[in-house]
């Protein structure tokens, strides 16, 4: 009997021991498929921060740019820069005379280097014909060789032996250099990697999370206070109930069906612009917010409406002196967590037409824009092998945006709570 | 804090009014829409014409080409795009459907080649198929080989595992037409057409999305597993995959341009003739993607792995798209 009794419980001290170590298995798993994403995507990415360029020593010759006085910023745009850039390698290889050898040899620059030649003298007009000594960005393959992302040897390389050599020497020169890449984050978005950056996508999702606030939070806040603390119960009230949080259930890309439905076909308001994006994301956001501030409303302490309205207060003031204060650290984690959910969307944006390439960054919300998802998804897309680890990058950055958005909440929540209490 | 609850709801209402005020403006800005495969052409063309410093940059959509057509062809005005890209020529279907939007004016400009890759990692074996051995292999009525030997005892030992494309895709479309069309034998052909272009199910064809980077990886993982690819995308990582040559030829810019490739088509844009002069720049960049500094036979485009058209083509192309001559069906 009493041997019987141990044996149960020995039995039941293992299956809880066997339980725990599930827990802590199962915990390990997920922090360990957590960890191997950030590390994968890290090391992929934190080299897109960088970038190799090139030292020339340019001459701003005002003949080859065929430009004539007076030097007006609109003429200098129209300049022609490739010729003093090609000259400006070619003086450092005088031996490389041959046409097809110099091809190879221009291969080094990227299409931005006339660019930022062009940069150079819009800034500086008086520095026209001078030499100046400018770094100008290296063409993305040789930036992935310098970054040994692409292969130095080995079939169908995609580098000459000559072109090697010319590599190996500019770098033994220190006519290489490697900078931190401000166009990425300051650049909008181009087909050429070394020259890509983010912040065209990262403007655009900042004005569609803008109209998206501006809609569904004055919006969310007033269905649901209304809901909660004025609507009468009926069978009405309730069916609208069970629909919002349907809404809240309802697949994303349904939202930018409608959105191309009512916005853009009914309305005819602009296509691919993040107006239109955040007011179908708010479509999305709204329940959210909604759900979110009805629940903080309804953990409001009946204590505190009695006593408003004990002190001669009407309803009206005691929801919107007492009630809705109490709820704003919920309402505002409901639609922090919301809008951090709509910074991650691509697919009502698909519809919308948001999901293209845009090499400008957007000035107002009524300017065609890409989002940070959709920038990711086109990168990941193309072909060009520097796209991989501005991919990556891009992951960085909207991982960062999460993050500081979910850390506000938490802070607005410790905050606001101390206060109450 | 009371107040600013009651003033917020007035936001929505200001913003409606803003929206109002924002419409009403034409569109200073070109609207492309379309192909993905004519996508990284079409970017690298508007991005030059767009540094220029004139005009703004083109808005470039990746909608397939079938995606673009609808788009293009809803009809005339700022809210429809002015250009369509397409991996394919403009079906009877669609033309029918522009012209009864009143799109009726447009302009076709086939500006270049492509040819599609059958491909495997270098670590693989390098094969040499036909049409019919790839019809025989992937097709629905077929005979359904599990291994590649089933269908010539040349072939490897391996298993058949073909990542293909989405019924969406422009490139699946030249598939079809190009490889299970011209594989399928005779008495399928005359007995059910359309049958011909249907793949297996049994996991033989694998579709495996749009996203030719993440084939490429799976490709790496797999050494007998094959993809379908642009010749852009193979020309730009030609260190990791190899390409199948098909009926002895094997995919490069010669072959592709003079179509002894045989899985090689044409890449097509089209303009709306009634928005050229009521666009800005729409014109000019008509202009910029016929130049022979884009896709001439030392054009910007051949770097980004375009095929060019033959001399003769090409200068016929920049005659009659520069003279904006419409098309007829």
């Amino acid at each position: 009997m009493l041997t019987t009794n141990k044996k149960r419980l020995r039995k039941r001290h293992r299956a809880e021991t066997r339980f725990r170590a599930y827990g802590v298995l199962s915990l390990l798993v997920a922090v360990g498929i957590l960890f191997t994403l950030i590390y994968s995507i890290v090391t992929h990415g934190y080299s897109a921060f960088y970038r190799t360029t090139l030292l020339l020593d340019i001459e701003l010759d005002p003949e080859r740019i065929a430009v004539s006085p007076p030097y007006s910023r609109s003429a200098l745009m129209q300049g022609r820069y490739s010729s003093l850039v090609k000259r400006g390698l070619y003086a450092l290889f005088p031996e490389v005379t041959d046409r097809r050898d110099r091809r190879e040899l221009t291969a080094l620059l990227s299409p931005g280097a006339e660019l930022a030649v062009r940069d150079y003298l819009i800034d500086h007009p008086d520095s026209l014909g001078t030499t100046i000594v400018l770094e100008v960005p290296m063409s993305s393959d040789y930036d992935q060789l310098y970054k040994e992302h692409l292969p130095r040897s080995g079939e169908n390389l995609r580098f000459s032996e000559q072109q090697l050599q010319w590599f190996d020497r500019l770098l033994q020169e220190g006519r290489i250099r490697y900078r931190f890449n401000t166009q990425f984050l300051f650049g909008a978005d181009s087909r050429y990697p070394e020259l890509a950056g983010i912040a065209g996508a990262v403007v655009g999702s900042f004005y569609a999370l803008l109209v998206c606030f501006l809609l569904s939070f004055p919006l969310g806040i007033a269905a649901a206070t209304y809901l909660e603390e004025f609507a009468p119960k009926t069978r009405l009230t309730r069916i609208i109930e069970a629909n919002i949080n349907n809404l809240a259930a309802v697949p994303s890309v349904i939202f930018g069906l409608l959105g191309l439905a009512i916005f853009l076909n009914v309305f005819g308001l602009p296509r691919s612009t993040p107006l239109v994006g955040g007011i179908v994301l708010s479509l999305m956001t709204l329940p959210t917010i909604i759900i979110a501030t009805r629940a903080s409303i309804r953990s409001v302490s009946p204590g505190i409406r009695q006593a408003g309205l004990a002190m001669g207060a009407s309803p009206v003031q005691v929801v919107f002196h007492h009630v809705l204060p109490v709820a704003l650290p919920g309402t505002l984690t409901g639609t922090i967590i919301g809008l951090a959910q709509a910074l991650g969307e691509t697919a009502p944006l698909l519809m919308i037409g948001m999901v293209a390439f845009i090499a400008n960054v957007p000035a107002t919300p009524l300017d065609a824009s890409a989002a940070l998802p959709v920038q990711i998804f086109l990168w990941a897309e193309s072909a060009e092998r520097g796209f991989v680890e501005k991919t990556s990058a891009a992951i960085m950055v909207i991982m960062m945006f999460l993050i500081m958005m979910n850390l506000l909440a938490v802070i607005i929540r410790s905050k606001t709570q101390s206060k109450v209490e | 804090m009371y107040i600013s609850f009651s003033k917020l709801v007035v936001f929505p209402a200001v913003l409606t009014v803003a929206m109002q005020a924002g419409i009403a403006n034409a569109r200073d800005q070109i609207q492309i829409v379309g192909s993905s495969t004519v996508y990284p052409f079409a970017t690298i063309v508007a991005e030059r014409f767009g540094n220029r410093g004139k005009f703004k940059t083109p808005v470039i959509e990746s909608t397939g080409t079938g995606g673009g057509m609808k788009l293009f062809c809803q009809g005339i005005g700022a809210g429809t795009p002015d250009v369509s890209n397409a991996s394919r020529a403009m079906k009877t279907s669609e033309w029918e459907n522009c012209q009864a939007n009143g799109v009726t004016e447009i302009i076709e400009v086939a500006f270049g080649n492509d040819g599609i890759a059958f491909a495997n990692d270098k670590k693989g074996p390098k094969l040499n198929l036909t049409r019919k051995q790839l019809w025989m292999a992937l097709a629905e009525k077929g005979p359904k080989p599990k291994k590649w030997n089933e269908i010539d005892p040349s072939l490897p030992n391996a298993k058949i595992s073909v990542l293909v494309p989405p019924p969406t895709s422009g490139t699946r479309d030249a598939w079809n037409a190009l490889v299970m069309a011209k594989g399928c034998p005779e008495a399928i052909k005359t007995a059910d057409k359309d049958s011909c272009e249907m793949l297996r199910e049994d996991g033989a064809a694998i579709e495996a999305g749009e996203n030719d980077a993440l084939i490429v990886q799976k490709l790496e993982a797999d050494p007998t597993a094959f993809g379908i690819f642009g010749y852009s995308y193979l020309e730009n990582n030609r260190d990791r995959i190899q390409a199948a040559s098909i009926e002895g030829v094997e995919i490069d810019i010669d072959t592709i341009q003079d179509y002894s490739y045989p899985i090689s088509r044409p890449l097509f844009f089209y303009v709306k003739k009634a928005h050229i002069g009521v666009v800005p720049g729409l014109q000019e960049y008509l202009n910029e993607f016929i130049a022979e500094d884009a896709i001439g036979n030392d054009g910007y485009l051949l770097d980004a792995g375009l095929v060019p058209l033959s001399d003769a083509k090409r200068a016929k192309l920049q005659k009659d798209a520069g003279g904006l001559m419409v098309m007829s069906k």
